[in-house]
């Protein structure tokens, strides 16, 4: 049962399946056209991408002429924050966001207010959540954009976008989502959800990396961001990546046909792991449980040991994670996620997020439970970081932990 | 992105060499802080007469690194004399473990200092060396940032150029850092690091770090009081 790693990172990336490997295949060397080619080549490229642009915005509802591709997530979110601030009027310069974004959305809103834009960054609750009313006290008259992350790729938080849309509209705010993690996990509608902008990616749902796409309400204006040729409605340069927009089409066809079942299957594995884990002392989840939680996440802190010491250990063992430690990170800081919902630096850094995909079974579940239970009494056996001998200090606006004086 | 960690650092995370620690040791220290993500705590057992390290353990609170560089620390120093230990060198650890991560070399210097604040702690016991009260002035605490380390590149802050302005008044110490070449993601990792370093100072009642960063020179003060100083550096402005 150890020949095969077990891989619990699927909020990081997904294994591509198979039929969507083959549905891609015809397009490398056979089908090879440029969508923008005028020959029977090009035709046939323009063709296959012009139905898989109509496909993808049927899961959403939205038009065809909505979807623009992009090379990921990370693009359609810096072409939506960016591209709706060089398109906005020099009254709209304020932007709000939240505390608990990805790098994807924080870093384009972070050159924002480099460039001169004010941004609000809302507070989360204990879970993950955002207070609408919050929202509502951070609207004013020149505030442009509201972007919000849909389904949290940390805590697995799934925000309430109806409410959140509907405060945006009444002020005549746009909003913006990011549901990278949530797209064939979550269901949204266009016509009834209120947001103008999403971001999705393939590889999130078994599909190839290096390709996305943002959703455009018809009628947001939004400016492009590189400079070329005009494709995708003159908003995205560049020959489409072709075999990708075939094999994301039919990767999320699949999610779609089987998202019932398939998100059911998962938070079953999810809840599975929660109710074993939680039985270790000093263990406890990071946001919420149940149905606002996505279905593919759990994320778990382990007190008095360290993130990636957890993580390389379990690597050792064969089970794949993650973590949200400082030193699992470059930039040697504690996720920002986590210190959003209140988590203490040392909790943050003793954190690990199991992440499922419907490839996952419940023994690999039963499995990695019991190696996490050793690896984190092996880790305590020998911590320096003992909780009898460091207090709980009150700094500013948190608590943390400092070694007592050694007066003995 | 993967760490990519050498045999040895795998070896000695995975079968580290004398953890645990010592009843009634004849010297203890800890480095490091459980906010920061790493710890070691030593304990020692010396030989009063030729001064040499019959025993060492240690316990771990950290990364991968931290552990086996920990584990290491306690090999290379069983055998040797105090004042041998007072001379290592981070660099030893770090060769001995065929090599770290740039981003983790701050684990090798907090491991050799949790064994010179033992070694110190035990000449104390012993009489031989007395508690000294370090000055706050220019000179010590540049040799203090000596040990903060510049997670990009490996190397100090100090030796790279990169404290460009320190100035005591009293109590009060101003440092400013150049992120000059240094990835601007790392500043706030540097300025808790610069922080907790100097706080650690018994003379220092107030510090203020200014980070300058590349582009302009924007400032980023981290206002005056000790208790301010595990701010995340994460966007809190509202």
């Amino acid at each position: 049962m150890n020949d095969k790693p077990i891989y619990f990172d699927n909020n990081d990336t997904t294994p591509m399946l198979e039929p969507v490997f083959e549905a891609m295949k015809p397009y490398f060397i056979e089908k090879f056209g440029n969508p923008a080619s005028l020959h029977e080549y090009g035709a046939e490229a323009e063709d296959a991408v012009n139905a898989a642009r109509a496909s993808l915005a049927e899961h959403i509802g939205a038009t065809p002429e909505e979807i623009i591709f992009t090379g990921g997530a990370t693009e359609a979110n810096n072409l939506a924050i960016l591209g709706a601030a060089r398109g906005a009027s020099e009254k709209k310069r304020h932007i709000i966001t939240t505390k608990i974004e990805h790098n994807a959305v924080l870093n384009p809103v972070k050159r924002l207010e480099k460039e001169g834009f004010s941004v609000t960054y809302l507070n989360v609750d204990k879970e993950g959540f955002i207070d609408p009313d919050e929202l509502k006290r951070a609207i004013r008259p020149e505030t442009l954009l509201f972007s919000v992350i849909h389904g949290n790729h940390e805590i697995g938080t799934i925000q309430d976008l109806q409410s959140l849309g509907d405060i945006c509209r009444e002020n005549g705010v746009l909003m913006h989502t990011d549901a990278a993690q949530s797209f064939s996990k979550v269901p949204i509608k266009v016509q009834t959800t209120p947001v103008d902008l999403i971001s999705v990616n393939a590889h999130k749902l078994h599909g190839p990396k290096g390709i996305g796409f943002l959703y455009i309400r018809k009628g947001t204006r939004i400016v492009k961001i590189m400079e070329g040729a005009p494709q995708e409605q003159n908003l995205r340069p560049g020959t489409e990546n072709v075999p990708a927009i075939i094999g994301f089409a039919e990767a999320a066809r699949i999610a779609f046909d089987g998202m019932v079942d398939d998100t059911a299957y998962m938070a079953s594995l999810r809840d599975r792991l929660i109710d074993q884990l939680i039985q270790i002392p000093h263990t406890h989840l990071n946001g919420p449980r149940g149905s606002n939680r996505l279905p593919t996440n759990a994320d778990i802190t382990f007190k008095y040991i360290e993130g990636e010491a957890i993580l390389m250990h379990l690597s050792i063992r064969g089970v794949y994670v993650s973590s949200g430690s400082a030193c699992s990170s470059k930039s040697l800081t504690p996720s920002s996620v986590l210190t959003a919902i209140g988590l203490k630096h040392e909790d943050a850094h003793g954190s690990i997020r199991f992440s499922f995909s419907k490839l996952n079974t419940p023994k690999e579940v039963d499995v990695a439970v019991e190696k996490v239970k050793e690896v984190v009494a092996l880790l305590r056996s020998m911590t320096a970081f003992i909780p009898e001998l460091h207090s709980e200090v009150e700094g500013k606006g948190q608590t943390f932990y400092k070694k007592k004086k050694e007066e003995r | 992105m993967a760490i990519k960690y050498s045999p040895m650092v795998i070896e000695h995370f995975t079968h580290p060499q004398n953890v645990g620690e010592i009843d009634n040791p004849d010297a203890e220290a800890t480095e490091g802080s459980p906010a920061c993500g790493d710890m070691i705590t030593f304990t020692l057992k010396v030989n009063p007469d030729s001064h040499v390290v019959e025993d060492i353990r240690f316990r771990s609170y950290g990364c991968a690194s931290n552990i086996a560089t920990a584990s290491m620390a306690t090999v290379i120093a069983k055998g040797k004399t105090i004042e041998e230990i007072k001379d290592f060198n981070p660099k030893l650890i770090a060769e001995k473990l065929g090599g770290l991560p740039a981003i983790k070399m701050h684990c090798s210097v907090l491991a050799i200092n949790g064994l010179k604040a033992a070694a110190k702690q035990w000449e104390i016991t012993q009489g031989i060396t007395e508690v000294e009260e370090i000055q706050c002035n220019d000179t010590t605490i540049r040799k203090l940032l000596h040990e903060v380390i510049n997670p990009q590149t490996g190397k100090s802050i100090v030796a790279s150029g990169m404290v460009s302005y320190i100035q005591v008044d009293g109590g009060k110490v101003f440092v400013e850092i150049s992120m000059q070449g240094t990835d601007e993601m790392y500043a706030d990792n540097i300025r808790e690091e610069v922080t907790e370093k100097i706080e650690s100072m018994k003379c220092v009642q107030e510090i203020i770090v200014r980070i300058m960063e590349r582009e302009k020179f924007e400032s980023s003060d981290l206002n005056g009081s000790r208790a301010s100083t595990n701010q995340s550096g994460q966007p809190e402005k509202s």
